[in-house]
């Protein structure tokens, strides 16, 4: 009985990145899960008295906060886009084996992409200064 | 055999709803945070009470807390193996998400009345 168990895929598949992928996809939902803490503390500081709001501000500009959320927004665009694959295979496409590797590479340009049209739309908006 | 997924079907169909939904609200809160983090206090009220603000506000976050209940809850199943260790887990899980979902609407909804009166 032992012996017929399953094994863990990791003992039978040669590594592909389209594994570290699909990782990568948990572990930037995991830190995009306990980010939303940030969103919520955001509007609670918000709906409060001016000086709630002025702790808030000193928090969310202190430059360890800024760093999380730049690294957030990355794991963000990842996740959307790796997302937008899964909702594909769902629908049923892009399940052969040269279409999965080559929307996995989609996937980490379209996440290059997004950051950098934030990083311009950043500027743009003088938000960087 | 146990099963852990007593009700398959319905979260992978609302994991995929809320996806579809904080598609287009996290890129347009996305697009908003960017472009107005120097708003003042009074700008970022207005813009928050603004009803359709608020209501996709609102959205955005049940559909991402949602999301990321669901998510987390599959991790632990896949992590942490079953038992009462699992079960405590899954409840700071549920908890977790339930009081920031009530806070962060409350607090939304606190906003737009306030700026309504």
């Amino acid at each position: 009985m032992m012996n017929q168990r399953p094994l863990s895929p990791f003992l039978l598949y040669r590594f592909m990145y389209t594994m570290a992928l699909s990782f990568a996809h948990r572990l930037t939902g995991l830190a995009l899960s306990v980010g939303s803490l940030l969103l919520v503390y955001a509007v609670f500081a918000l709906s409060g008295d001016s000086v709630r709001f002025e702790h808030a501000r000193v928090f969310f500009g202190h430059w360890a906060v800024q760093a999380v959320i730049c690294a957030l927004a990355v794991c963000f665009f990842y996740h959307l886009s790796n997302g937008v694959r899964h909702l594909l295979w769902d629908i049923g496409w892009g399940f052969e084996k040269v279409q999965a590797r080559r929307s996995g590479w989609f996937v980490v340009v379209s996440t290059l992409a997004l950051s950098a049209l934030t990083v311009w739309l950043a500027v743009r908006a003088g938000s960087l200064s | 055999m146990t099963t852990s997924h007593p009700h398959g079907t319905g979260h992978w169909l609302l994991q995929r709803l809320s996806a579809v939904l904080l598609l287009p609200l996290g890129l347009w809160l996305g697009y908003v945070l960017v472009t107005r983090v120097d708003l003042s206090r009074a700008a970022w009220l207005a813009f928050v009470a603004a009803p359709w603000h608020a209501g996709a506000l609102i959205v955005f976050l049940l559909a991402l807390l949602l999301h990321s209940e669901l998510g987390v809850q599959v991790i632990i199943e896949d992590y942490v193996s079953q038992g009462g260790r699992e079960r405590t887990l899954q409840a700071l899980n549920q908890a977790a998400h339930l009081v920031a979902g009530v806070i962060g609407v409350f607090a939304i909804l606190h906003i737009a009345m306030r700026a309504a009166a």
